[in-house]
């Protein structure tokens, strides 16, 4: 053995080795450089959104926005102009006389988020502070829904705004209502589990990310609160470009879908890892990413810990239904190829 | 700005809701007993000291592990490491080779000659230990870090007990145990070697120690009567593994020699005599799986070459056969005779049937009480009945060890410093086991164990070079970063990450020091809930990788 | 060769040059105004009788006519109206205009940009309202929304639609709430007219640089937009209310500025017509007044004692002033180009409630719904008869009653199916 050898690793050591624990699965990590870390590991993290807002525990959306935010803060040096639509976020985040909100942040109707950034962006580019970047927020039926007209034009005009649809698949703020975005079978108040087809009818809704790519705008991802490294380097990619850019954000919501409040994380990430909301990105209406299944579980996994699905188990099994799921995820498997085995968490692939 | 009342608000004011209110359970950071920990007899912190390595501090990982053990790199070779059987990255890939690292760590401290500094406090109080075997040394060691002037008197001519004489080179190179006892030597530790001793009380009183620490290890091999009329050449393997150490030259034991037994020492004994290139043939009563003996020594044993018969038991001898009787396992996992024999070739015969204690030196001192088999009493504090003597090692009941015994030794230090100082010794509380259950594995990086060279056959058929290599910086800092630090927490910061509420504060690194030391753990989190905006929710506990956040229900 | 317009105003004594009449079409010569204004952001959708004004801006900006302007085509008028509120907020001076079903769709962005005191101007080319769908101009357009917040003002003139543009700016700006100017559409908008357009130099003293009350600005973060609840949300709308009032102080004084500025007196509460000594006074809004005012003087050479109050602004409404302006008349007559059904005339509605306080009657009568035409004998022959008492409270003029009577025949006779 080398006896000049330093009493602490040596740098070529540490170099050689890329395995850290646990690598970039967790939020921060003691092992990892500070700039591989993600913002939300940062005490400096602006905390776009603070404490004491009113969203119920364990809320997805209210994570995913934070997560998302913050992100886009770091990428824009703290210029960042925030409009939201309608909805939970900006209910539980602004009720007079408190706000949440830590940055310039602006509500005005429930389907006019996309527009109102546009008429941001515009005023930015026009009084020559095109540095302030504009980021529009909306859940899915802000999104998919009311305010699809405007985020479509948004889109087709490619105005410079990053707009964030943070998904729970439904109308959580008004009681829990069906959604373009609910999936099939999910039970919510409009679409109860009753009947021969009970839940949310099969063959409806939308995808509105693969719609997004459709226009052709420079960069469009899914994205989810599990996976927060993917999440901020989506938003970080997304911020490097100007024009229209989409992230579609999976924000489990404890009271629609009827999980236990800390199961929030645990639920998303058993929707990716079942297939069901594929991780992906894309440019100019071309995939060119996806995030291959680390374990692959089947739907059932995902489903029976949701109440909204219970109506599938009990009193019996629906078979057909869940057979019917599962091809839904198998489709999404196929088509995003998500079942190679080249994610970035295998230490002995990390250090190759 | 003329801010219009009402619709436009100032930023961050919701800070005045305190939405703790809410909560109805509170997330605690807990530190849990890791299972590692839990099954070290030496009480290694080892996460503690894996945490350290994996940052590539190893002189901070390796004084860890000098608290508690003086011997890593002796401890990285010929301990059947128990943290390795409970670790629970076990359950989800390989255990961490914990050995390994400790091995890494401790061959780099001989090498940067790192050494371990005394107290500056002295007690003035004198120990004498008798027996410079692991247990001996050990006690010695941590007297001595605690104050004490130790004296350790040793009949052989060299110090080390069975670390030398019961472990065959091949495992444990000779060049390692000089130079860990060494680092004791230079503590301030008097060996004297070539010194029986008869008569303790009178040593004692002689040279004016305040107390005595007896562990003279259990040498006195067991015996069955195996009738060999055509006197048999019958040897014992304690006996055989001290020749091999001592000997000029490597002794002619036979042509094909039989070892009786299925333990350590039985294999360890067998895969001598293959190295002295002579056959080596194992007979054990019962099953492969039924062995005493490490599966890694059967296996290496099987590479190398060593025959096994399974089921038989030994009944006669000649000069050039044993006869053996078939065995079958019995419904309750023990062997019966089959009333069926055969012969097996042979011309000499180990019987390693395990040991005894030469109690010899003990009978006279009043108050020493011992079993039939030499095994002496001690109290919980290990004092034996005789006040200011107190005993350990493989001669008090225990698991007979290396690692038992060295924890014996540090043991019996804590209880002989509390004696020398008029208090009790009151072991710190340990924690509740951080278990597989309370993991959130999800988090860990995918990554089977390291495995470590080994020496190609050939030379482990003829040399008594070490059989398994160490592992290289990468290696070992690879090999730390498997451990999954159960029940404490290793700043991952998720649950700075994912909580809603932005409830979770970073502390600065002296208030988690400082919790640290006063919960007793290896390292506390150096995190808290803002208990004013937690809700409740328990998304932290949930996706904590290691178990560290508990969910306690708020009296309401 | 057009002027072009830039965004910062010359520096030191300006030679103003004296503006020439020019006969264009009523869009143009809106557009032309709204240019002056140096708007920075433009959103626009077509929608008939408006698309002229935004198609006129569209070709200035692109031309360069109009610098550094944003103009923005968009999908809808949610969408451009939505697209004018971002600006607006993020500190730009903002514009777009629409008309009928177009200022229906955006709606709740009417609302929207009242509650947020959103300094907008936007263009209303009255157009009327369907079920059945019809393009042509009534006010049922600006009716709809009379109550969500803005202020609106009605051009009687092409040269009127210029100056209250450039008034409305001004107000808005100066008091943060959204203005809208109507002008009646195809005949303000489609018509050709001779008008006169300020020079830049004179409109850029007129009207200072957008200086917003409240601004989005990561250097001074604000949230625009609360959840205002029951314990807040009647002292936010009394100070909406408020701020309508003060807009009624402020309007007369800056008609009077303007007036000191460009030497035409127009914009204001309202103007009166021959009123002196009249018994009879018609009040209408709009480009309907040009006709009023011919049968007034024709009525006036018969001996008939009538005059007319133009009525320019109609939100906030100006009780005071329309009473004082009826003071000494023995009657009023509203003709208003709307209806609520089941109800009557809404402009009728709230003159008679300025009258409370009187015993003048006020009598209603609907025109020119849909685009129908107001000749001048018909109005003459409603004066007359109104001269002679003989006017019932509601008056539908022209309806064609044999298809009315008809209609209700048939409507009355149907049974369901059994």
């Amino acid at each position: 053995m080398n006896v000049e050898a330093k009493e602490t690793m040596n740098v070529e050591a540490g170099q050689k080795i890329k395995f850290y624990q646990t690598g970039t699965l967790t939020v921060g990590n003691r092992l990892l450089d500070e700039d591989l870390r993600t913002v939300q590991a940062s005490e400096e993290r602006s905390n776009a959104i603070t404490s004491g807002h009113r969203a119920c525990q364990g809320c997805g959306e209210a994570l995913g926005a934070r997560y998302a935010l913050d992100a886009a803060m770091r990428a824009a040096n703290g210029k960042i102009i925030a409009v939201n639509a309608t909805g939970c976020l900006e209910v539980f985040s602004t009720p007079y006389p408190e706000t949440s909100w830590t940055l310039p942040w602006l509500h005005s109707l429930f389907g006019n988020a996309a527009s109102v950034a546009s008429g941001v962006a515009a005023a930015l580019r026009r009084l020559g502070k095109a540095d302030i970047r504009v980021v529009a927020q909306g859940g899915d039926g802000g999104t998919t829904d009311i305010g699809f007209a405007c985020l479509s034009g948004m889109f087709e005009r490619n105005d410079d705004v990053l707009y964030l649809c943070y998904d729970n698949q439904g109308y959580m703020n008004t009681g829990v209502q069906r959604s373009s975005a609910t999936p099939p079978t999910a039970r919510t108040a409009t679409t109860p589990a009753v009947g021969t087809a009970p839940g949310n009818i099969f063959g409806t809704g939308k995808d509105v990310p693969r719609i997004a790519m459709a226009h052709g705008i420079p960069y469009v991802a899914t994205a989810s609160v599990a996976d927060l490294h993917d999440l901020e380097r989506k938003v970080t990619n997304a911020m490097q470009v100007r024009g229209a850019r989409y992230i579609h954000i999976l924000v489990p919501c404890p009271l629609g879908w009827g999980t236990v409040t800390n199961a929030t994380i645990r639920v998303a990430r058993l929707a990716t890892e079942s297939g069901l909301f594929p991780l992906f990105e894309a440019e100019h209406g071309e995939i060119v990413a996806s995030s291959p299944i680390r374990r692959a579980v089947p739907v059932e996994d995902y489903l029976k810990i949701q109440s909204r699905f219970a109506h599938l188990f009990r009193p019996t099994r629906d078979d057909a239904h869940l057979a019917a799921l599962q091809a839904i995820a198998d489709k999404n498997i196929q088509r995003y190829n998500l079942l190679r085995n080249d994610h970035g968490n295998d230490a002995r692939k990390e250090a190759a | 700005m003329n801010k219009p009342f009402a619709t436009t608000l100032d930023v961050g004011s919701s800070l005045a809701n305190h939405t703790g209110s809410w909560r109805t359970e509170r997330p605690v950071y807990v530190d849990r007993m890791p299972p590692c920990n839990q099954a070290c007899p030496a009480g290694e912190n080892t996460q503690d000291w894996l945490y350290h390595a994996e940052e590539g501090n190893y002189r901070t990982a390796w004084e860890s592990i000098v608290r508690d053990n003086p011997f890593p790199a002796i401890m990285g070779r010929a301990c059947y490491h128990p943290c390795e059987t409970s670790c629970n990255r076990g359950s989800l890939d390989a255990a961490v080779n914990i050995h390994a690292v400790e091995r890494f760590l401790g061959d780099r401290a001989i090498a940067l000659g790192w050494n371990i500094a005394s107290s500056e406090e002295r007690s003035g109080k004198k120990v004498l230990v008798v027996g410079a075997g692991p247990s001996g040394l050990s006690a010695a060691y941590h007297l001595t870090l605690l104050g004490h002037e130790v004296t350790v008197v040793e009949a052989g001519a060299a110090p080390g007990g069975m670390m030398r004489f019961g472990i065959p080179a091949y495992r444990l190179p000779r060049t390692i145990i000089d130079a860990e006892i060494a680092r004791i030597v230079a503590l301030g530790v008097t060996i004297r070697l070539n010194e029986p001793v008869e008569d303790i009380p009178a040593l004692l009183e002689r040279e004016g120690f305040d107390a005595a620490f007896v562990a003279i290890g259990a040498h006195l091999a067991k015996r069955v009567d195996i009738p060999a009329p055509d006197a048999g050449k019958i040897l014992d393997a304690i006996g055989v593994l001290r020749e091999l150490e001592t000997g000029e030259s490597m002794p002619r034991i036979g042509r094909r020699v039989i070892v009786y037994g299925g333990g350590n020492t039985a294999l360890d004994v067998a895969r001598s005599v293959r190295r002295l290139g002579e056959e080596a043939i194992v007979v054990y009563r019962r099953t492969r799986d039924k062995m005493p003996a490490h599966e890694f020594e059967v296996s290496e044993a099987l590479e190398e070459g060593v025959q096994f018969h399974w089921l038989r038991t030994v009944t006669h001898m000649t000069g050039e056969s044993i006869t053996v009787e078939k065995m079958t396992l019995g419904p309750d996992g023990f062997p019966r005779g089959t009333g069926e024999y055969e012969t097996i070739e042979g011309d000499a015969l180990i019987l390693a049937l395990g040991q005894n204690v030469d109690t010899h030196v003990l009978d006279s001192i009043p108050g020493v009480e011992h079993s039939a088999d030499g095994v002496v009493k001690v109290g919980p504090n290990m004092m034996t009945g005789h006040k200011g003597i107190f005993a350990g090692g493989d001669m008090v009941p225990s698991e007979r060890t290396l690692t038992v015994a060295i924890g014996h030794g540090k043991k019996a230090a804590r209880n002989i410093d509390a004696y020398l100082r008029g208090i009790p010794y009151v072991p710190k509380v340990k924690p509740a086991l951080a278990s597989f259950e309370r993991l959130n594995t999800w988090y860990y990086s995918d990554a089977g164990k390291t495995v470590q060279p080994v020496l190609e056959d050939v030379r482990r058929r003829s040399t008594f070079e070490e059989v398994v290599g160490g592992l290289d910086e990468t290696n070992a800092l690879f090999e730390a970063r498997r451990c999954l630090s159960c029940g404490n927490c290793f700043e991952c910061d998720n649950c700075f990450g994912v909580c809603p509420d932005n409830a979770v504060i970073k502390l600065p690194d002296s208030a988690a020091i400082e919790r640290s030391d006063s919960a007793g753990s290896p390292h506390s989190a150096p995190f808290a809930i803002d208990y004013d905006y937690c809700k409740g929710c328990g998304v932290c506990a949930a996706e904590c990788p290691c178990g560290a956040i508990e969910m306690v229900p708020e009296e309401i | 060769m057009k002027t072009p317009i830039q965004l910062t105003p010359p520096k030191g004594p300006v030679e103003l040059t004296l503006p020439k009449a020019r006969q264009i079409e009523g869009s143009r010569a809106i557009a032309e105004a709204v240019g002056l204004c140096r708007p920075q952001v433009i959103c626009a959708y077509p929608i008939t009788p408006q698309t002229h004004i935004v198609e006129e801006l569209s070709a200035m900006v692109k031309t360069g006519e109009l610098m550094d302007c944003e103009f923005i085509n968009v999908e809808s008028e949610f969408a451009a109206l939505s697209v004018a509120i971002g600006a607006s907020a993020a500190g730009a001076r903002a514009y777009t205009a629409t008309s009928s079903q177009g200022l229906l769709y955006m709606a709740e962005a009417v609302y929207n940009a009242s509650g947020m005191q959103l300094p907008i101007v936007m263009t209303l080319g009255n157009r009327a309202i369907g079920a059945p769908i019809n393009i042509w101009n009534d006010h049922s357009d600006a009716m709809a929304l009379r109550d969500a917040g803005w202020v609106l003002l009605f051009a009687e003139t092409n040269q009127e639609a210029i100056d209250l543009h450039l008034q409305a700016f001004r107000l808005a700006e100066e008091l943060s709430t959204p203005v809208m100017v109507c002008v009646d559409g195809f005949i303000l908008t489609h018509a050709y007219e001779e008008v006169e357009l300020p020079t830049p130099e004179a409109v850029d003293r007129w009207l200072p640089k957008f200086q917003p009350r409240q601004v989005l600005d990561p250097a001074e973060p604000i949230t625009m937009g609360a959840l205002v609840g029951p314990e807040s949300f009647s002292e936010v709308r009394y100070l909406a209310h408020r701020k309508q009032l003060r807009a009624l102080e402020r309007i007369p004084e800056l008609s009077a500025e303007f007036n000191a500025t460009f030497g035409r007196n127009s914009g204001g509460i309202l103007r009166t017509y021959k009123t002196e000594g009249a018994e009879t006074i018609v009040l209408a809004m709009g480009s309907i007044n040009g006709t009023i005012e011919d049968a007034i003087d024709e009525l006036r050479r018969n001996g008939h004692a009538i005059g007319a109050v133009i009525l320019t602004t109609f939100r906030p409404f100006p009780y005071a002033s329309v009473a004082a302006a009826l003071k000494n008349a023995s009657q009023a007559i509203v003709v208003e180009k709307s209806l609520t059904a089941g109800m009557g005339g809404p402009l009728a509605a709230d003159v008679t409630l300025a009258l409370a306080n009187t015993s003048t009657p006020v009598y209603s009568v609907i025109a020119g719904l849909g685009g129908r035409p107001i000749p001048q004998a018909s109005l003459e022959s409603i004066f007359e008869r109104a001269r002679d008492r003989e006017l019932p409270e509601t008056t539908f003029l022209d309806l064609h009653w044999d298809a009315v009577n008809q209609a209700i025949t048939k409507e009355l006779s149907w049974t369901p199916h059994t």
